[in-house]
């Protein structure tokens, strides 16, 4: 049975929208614990550690999203956990995040001049005072603005997990262009509430950008 | 564990792994080759146009990327028809993929353009060089030797993206993916192989735009 568009849809299109913003708190949060991680092993003395770190975001960022999303829906039933839509998008989500930022905080880390590393240990600090009040504060600042950016991308890409049936805001949309059959209308919309969310982001990452060019 | 791995079911199904691998490094190809121009041609307006055009271009890009690909995909293809214009899956595609590179790009070769120092293009002119002299050799070939890293390595992103149009049923490497896993139920096994196979098609790439780096960017 067909019906017409309505401000309903509209509502339930916009409600939808908590679980596009969950999944990629979601991610953030286990993608910034590998992020650490894969930061910390990339920009270590340790060769292996190095090799590790690049092999695992090579892999990472050379295999399609899709994939790795149901590489872990069907890995995980594998492995013995059936687990539902969202754990798998949740895991899938934060190796792909993990990746990404550890490359970028990896990049931020490698930025910081050797000198800052010896005047640091000039002044009789211990490595992880060097890392805590010497590296780790500068590098944050150069780290922050690509982090922001990376944000958009993951709630942007966070729209592959309608495909393994988890209701986000691009599942929603389809489920609403089934029952209205107006999928101009809807997922224009759609489109629109993407860009309200990721638009005030990006021109975030960008102003953070111009701020830290002026104090360098 | 109990389970166990069984690749000899998929990769019997060669046939449809090879044709769907064909036709993901065509949608690569022509995306990247169309999204180039219209990159450059929307870069070009970014930075030297009147200020009317300029803001049409800062609106395309910043539209296409704060919006998801496939929901790009689907307007374009669930969404144009019931404006009354049809378009096969694979057209769909490549429209959307291209709009959407073409954006990327845009952005990319703008920073670019900005890169190159007024100074140069002053140097250029007092030289005796012509206007398009002056784009080419100074402008337009540094630039592009500036972003050459950003800009191939989106190009890695944007076949890994190709994926995305299995949605709309386009016979793609992932979609071959999905019609073994219907065949053979082994939908672990198949979804490695896919994986292995962009992985192995992205090294290339990679691989294959160092050594372009090397030919294209050689000082004589």
């Amino acid at each position: 049975m067909m019906r017409e568009l309505s401000v309903l849809d509209l509502a339930y299109l916009v409600i939808a929208m908590r679980w596009t913003v969950l999944l990629t708190l979601l991610a953030l949060v286990g993608g910034s614990t590998i992020g650490l991680l894969v930061a910390a092993a990339g920009a270590s003395r340790q060769a292996p550690l190095r090799h590790l770190a690049r092999a695992y975001v090579g892999a990472v960022q050379g295999i399609p999203l899709l994939a790795w999303l149901f590489i872990f829906y069907f890995g995980l039933a594998i492995l013995g956990y059936n687990v539902p839509p969202w754990v798998a998008a949740t895991v899938g989500y934060s190796v792909y995040a993990g990746a990404f930022l550890g490359e970028i905080w990896r990049g931020a880390l490698v930025s910081i001049p050797k000198t800052q590393w010896e005047a640091a240990l000039s002044i009789g600090l211990s490595y992880a005072e060097q890392l805590r009040y010497v590296i780790i504060p500068q590098a944050v600042r150069v780290a922050i603005p690509p982090t922001v950016g990376f944000i958009v991308q993951l709630i942007k890409n966070t729209s592959l997990a309608a495909v393994i049936g988890f209701v986000e805001l691009t599942r929603e949309g389809q489920l609403t262009t089934a029952a209205t059959f107006q999928p101009f209308a809807v997922y224009l919309i759609v489109a629109t509430l993407y860009f309200c969310l990721c638009y005030p982001l990006a021109r975030y990452s960008r102003q953070l950008e111009g701020r830290l060019r002026v104090i360098r | 564990m109990s389970y166990r791995f069984q690749f000899r079911d998929v990769l019997a199904q060669q046939d449809a792994i090879i044709d769907g691998l064909l036709m993901t490094l065509q949608l690569t190809a022509g995306t990247i080759s169309l999204g180039f121009v219209i990159g450059l041609l929307v870069a070009s307006v970014l930075v030297y146009a009147k200020p009317w055009a300029k803001t049409m271009a800062r609106v395309y890009v910043e539209v296409i990327r704060n919006t998801p690909l496939i929901v790009q995909l689907f307007l374009i293809f669930f969404g144009l028809p019931s404006l009354g214009l049809k378009l096969d899956v694979v057209t769909a595609s490549l429209i959307a993929l291209t709009v959407n590179l073409g954006a990327y790009t845009a952005e990319i070769v703008r920073a670019g353009f900005e890169s190159i120092a007024k100074s140069q293009i002053e140097a250029g002119i007092s030289l005796g060089l012509s206007g398009p002299q002056v784009f080419r050799h100074v402008v337009l070939i540094p630039a592009l030797k500036n972003v050459y890293p950003s800009l191939t390595s989106q190009y890695v992103l944007m076949m890994l993206a190709t994926s995305v149009v299995s949605q709309i049923s386009a016979a793609d490497l992932f979609h071959a993916g999905s019609i073994i896993q219907s065949r053979t139920f082994r939908d672990f096994e198949v979804y490695t192989v896919v994986a292995a196979l962009y992985l192995a098609l992205s090294l290339l790439m990679r691989g294959g735009f160092s050594v372009c780096y090397r030919l294209l960017f050689r000082r004589p």
